[in-house]
């Protein structure tokens, strides 16, 4: 045995050993009834061929590893936002089980979620007794300032309607009347994870500003001169909304981050652990009713809370996760006209050395090609940011992105002499992607970790901006929003060309002529 | 405008829901009221008399087509009728397959979201048979129908699952604004229908909202798939469909909070009315013929 007590070998090398490699031989040969090599190896072949892409498109009633989750996870993250808020999703345990381990995986924090356990007689009978319970136990073991309902496909399907169940797991004394229990209908098999962020948050805030549900006057909007700002679902929301608040303060601003997971998923490890951490407070959720204005960072993520918001009559601006000059532009540019305030000279200089550094990188990112994928906001952004840097965007793909979505992207390839030939898919899967990487080659990818089996099956070197990252630690410590966050993204794609440039120079006497100290 | 009226009409599947509701949505457009009716039965006929259309293309069945019912448009669902009633059906799936509920739920949620609802007085849900799941209960949620009229009869099943709908009502009432119209008995010319019926609604805390006779004209205007509002509008029959209509227009917000009875007090009840046999256990699975 290559194992031993002294000498602990660790996955990566184990296997590697001969017992191992004679054991998975012996596993292929006598039960995974393999192909020929030969016919494996054609069949290889020909998923990268013309032929194949489109009969891969033509698909209909298969999806093969789409960019997306599903709603409830997005409902926990909004949830995450509010200060001392557990968020409980009504249905089984293994989907909460799911939502808290990817949130952990990319935060590398834990996530405080809990379920109402439905099982097969709550399906027949209908979840209410597991909502009365469960609120009444969230309420005494966890002691939150708020309860954030959301649930999942088995909820649905069966129908059950939270409104009536919360008001009478309130009447059966699970938790007090007055408690906050705001809730949002999140069928899983509906839209993806930005429409579940998007119905838990107006759940949350059309409990605070209608009325409670009933049990209260609903609020009076008194316009003041505070802006809310909404990041929209977001993987580098740590990092992101730290960079905003700076800038908002840069400004003189007075804010509210509505939702904001910044601490919750960053806490310190200095001996107590904390359960809940920041967020949004209670009270300026319901005072962000009075704002000026409000500022959604991610118009697609947001849709019904945008609405909803300008129902009671605030502006909102809408954008489209700017990254990148023009971008960070119309942020701060209409940052500085619904407040009057003008632009602090701290910023304008920010702006400068972005600028500087752009033209600094230019020459290595101009006329790259690149493949992208994600969450149709983060789309939009970072299109406009690669067509900025002159660099083409030939393929830009989205899961949850509509033809809407398409015909903005769409928009901006025509308004650049960088987007002539590029293409946007809208409602496609990564299978698709991995038959456009064959056909229509590009120099890097741009997506989340799931695009690192795209990286090893076509050898496009991926560049990992987007939600989920397992496998690479920290970034969401790192901004994208405001002219340094765009530098941080405009240096990950650097630091990718130059890793590849290197790797491509190394043949010692032959290629090496190009292995330079400086690039 | 005035707010908008939401009601639904359930009952006992093949009491003459769908007929009752045409006609009488029917009279409630002569009286000049915007209409539009949700169709909530996977069998899509809740519109055919309005539509003169054997069926209409369901919300579900064009959702299936286009992929996901993001997909569809409002006008690819809605069609114009009679009177200009606004006519939706939200379809389901093949009997025994699937989830018919969650159709329910699926279709009014889409109709909410697309503004299906903007600019009509009434919006007229027709829900099948029973309250089975919670999705068949979605119309009677929070801020949907705020009252329910029960199509019923004189007949003993008819009587049955209208306590049993009552029931569902009563477990939305509490914690919503959902209230009981009243009973439609349909007449289907059985012993003491209208005395029944009037004892049923008051032991339900509702109260028998208006008794349609029984006329064959009913089924001469269904075979043209008209309504009678239509096809005779001089008729005795579509006066009856009016006075229906009116008395539900009067209606608003004159909704109970029902209270069910056991199946006993039910029983009780047709004893009282000499239907059945007080204490007249020998019948009780004997068959004809040895009775």
């Amino acid at each position: 045995m290559s194992q031993s007590a002294e000498k602990v070998l660790d996955h990566f090398k184990l296997f590697r050993e001969p017992e191992y490699k004679e054991m998975f031989a012996k596993k292929k040969a006598e039960f995974e009834y393999p192909v020929p090599n030969e016919a494996l190896q054609h069949t290889i072949e020909w998923t990268k061929s013309t032929e194949y892409r489109d009969k891969n498109f033509a698909r209909e009633a298969l999806t093969v590893n789409p960019a997306k989750a599903c709603q409830p996870l997005g409902a926990v993250f909004a949830a995450n936002g509010f200060e001392g808020t557990l968020p409980f999703v009504h249905g089984s345990q293994g989907c909460v089980a799911y939502y808290r381990s990817h949130f952990s995986r990319h935060f590398k924090e834990p996530t405080s979620c809990v379920s109402s356990s439905m099982t097969e007689d709550a399906a027949v009978f209908g979840g209410l007794n597991n909502m009365i319970d469960g609120l009444a136990n969230s309420y005494s073991l966890y002691k939150p300032k708020m309860i954030a309902v959301s649930t999942t496909c088995m909820a649905e399907v069966i129908g059950d309607d939270l409104n009536a169940f919360i008001k009478t797991s309130k009447e059966k004394g699970s938790v007090p009347e007055a408690f906050d229990v705001p809730f949002a209908h999140t069928p899983a098999f509906v839209g993806s994870h930005i429409t579940g962020y998007d119905n838990a948050l107006h759940g949350v805030l059309k409990h605070f500003w209608d009325g409670k549900a009933g049990t209260t006057e609903p609020l009076k909007r008194v316009e003041n001169e505070s802006v809310n700002f909404i990041g929209g679902f977001d993987g580098y929301v740590v990092g992101n909304n730290r960079e905003i608040k700076r800038i908002f303060n840069e400004f003189g601003i007075k804010h509210t981050m509505l939702c904001d997971p910044s601490d919750a998923w960053d806490t310190p490890t200095d001996g107590e652990f904390r359960m809940y951490d920041g967020g949004t407070s209670l009270e300026d959720a319901a005072n962000a009713l009075h704002a000026k204005a409000t500022i959604t960072m991610q118009t697609i993520s947001t849709e019904k809370t945008a609405k909803f918001i300008e129902e009671h009559g605030q502006e909102v601006v809408k954008l489209h996760h700017p990254v990148g000059v023009g971008g960070t532009d119309k942020f701060i540019m209409e940052l500085s006209r619904i407040t009057g305030v003008a632009i602090p000279d701290s910023i304008t200089k920010e702006r400068g050395r972005l600028v500087d550094a752009i033209a600094d990188s230019s020459a290595h990112i101009h006329g790259k090609k690149f493949a992208l994928y994600g969450d149709p906001d983060l789309m939009l952004g970072l299109t406009g940011f690669l067509l900025e840097l002159g660099a083409e965007p030939v393929t830009v793909l989205s899961t949850n992105g509509d033809k809407d979505w398409a015909a903005k992207v769409q928009a901006l390839f025509d308004a650049s002499p960088f987007g002539a030939n590029c293409k946007v898919y809208p409602k496609r899967d990564l299978w698709h992607l991995r038959s456009l990487l064959f056909t229509d080659p590009v120099d890097f990818l741009i997506g989340n970790t799931y695009g690192k089996y795209l990286d090893r099956d076509t050898k496009t070197p991926l560049i990992r901006i987007g939600f989920p990252i397992f496998d690479r630690h920290h970034k969401h410590r790192y901004p994208v929003w405001g002219y340094q966050g765009a530098m941080n993204v405009l240096v990950t794609i650097l630091d990718k060309i130059f890793d590849v440039m290197d790797a491509d120079t190394d043949g010692i006497g032959t290629t090496d002529y190009s292995f330079d100290i400086i690039r | 405008m005035a707010a908008l009226r939401q009601i639904a009409f359930y009952g006992k599947g093949g009491i003459g829901k769908s007929t009752t509701s045409q006609n009488t949505l029917a009279a409630l457009a002569e009286m000049g009221q915007k209409i539009l009716i949700v169709g909530c039965d996977p069998k899509a006929d809740s519109t055919r008399l309005i539509l003169h259309a054997k069926a209409q293309d369901t919300v579900l069945s064009l959702a299936a087509e286009a992929g996901s019912v993001e997909d569809l448009e409002l006008e690819d669902v809605m069609k114009v009728g009679y009177r200009d009633i606004r006519c939706v059906e939200s379809g389901g799936p093949e009997p025994g397959v699937g989830c018919a509920g969650r159709g329910v739920i699926t279709s009014i949620n889409f109709l909410e979201e697309n503004g299906a609802y903007d600019g009509a007085d009434y919006v007229s849900y027709d829900v099948l048979g029973d309250v089975v799941c919670g999705g068949f209960a979605m119309p009677i949620r929070e801020n949907k129908a705020q009252e329910i009229y029960i199509v019923m009869s004189g007949e003993m099943m008819a009587m049955y699952a209208a306590n049993n709908i009552s029931k569902g009502v009563l477990k939305y009432a509490n914690s919503g604004g959902v209230r009981l119209g009243g009973l439609v008995c349909n007449e289907r010319q059985t012993d003491k229908e209208l005395e029944l019926a009037e004892a049923l609604a008051g032991m339900l805390g509702t109260k028998l909202i208006h008794f349609v006779p029984r006329d064959n004209i009913v089924q001469h205007a269904e075979l043209r798939r008209m309504t009678v509002l239509e096809y005779a509008p001089e008729s005795k029959q579509a006066e009856e469909y009016r006075q229906l209509a009116q008395k539900i227009h009067a209606n608003a917000g004159n909704g109970t909070i029902p209270t069910p009875i056991t199946m006993d007090q039910l029983e009780d009840l047709l004893m009282d009315f000499g239907i059945m046999k007080k204490e007249d256990e020998t019948v009780i699975g004997k068959a004809a013929a040895v009775a």
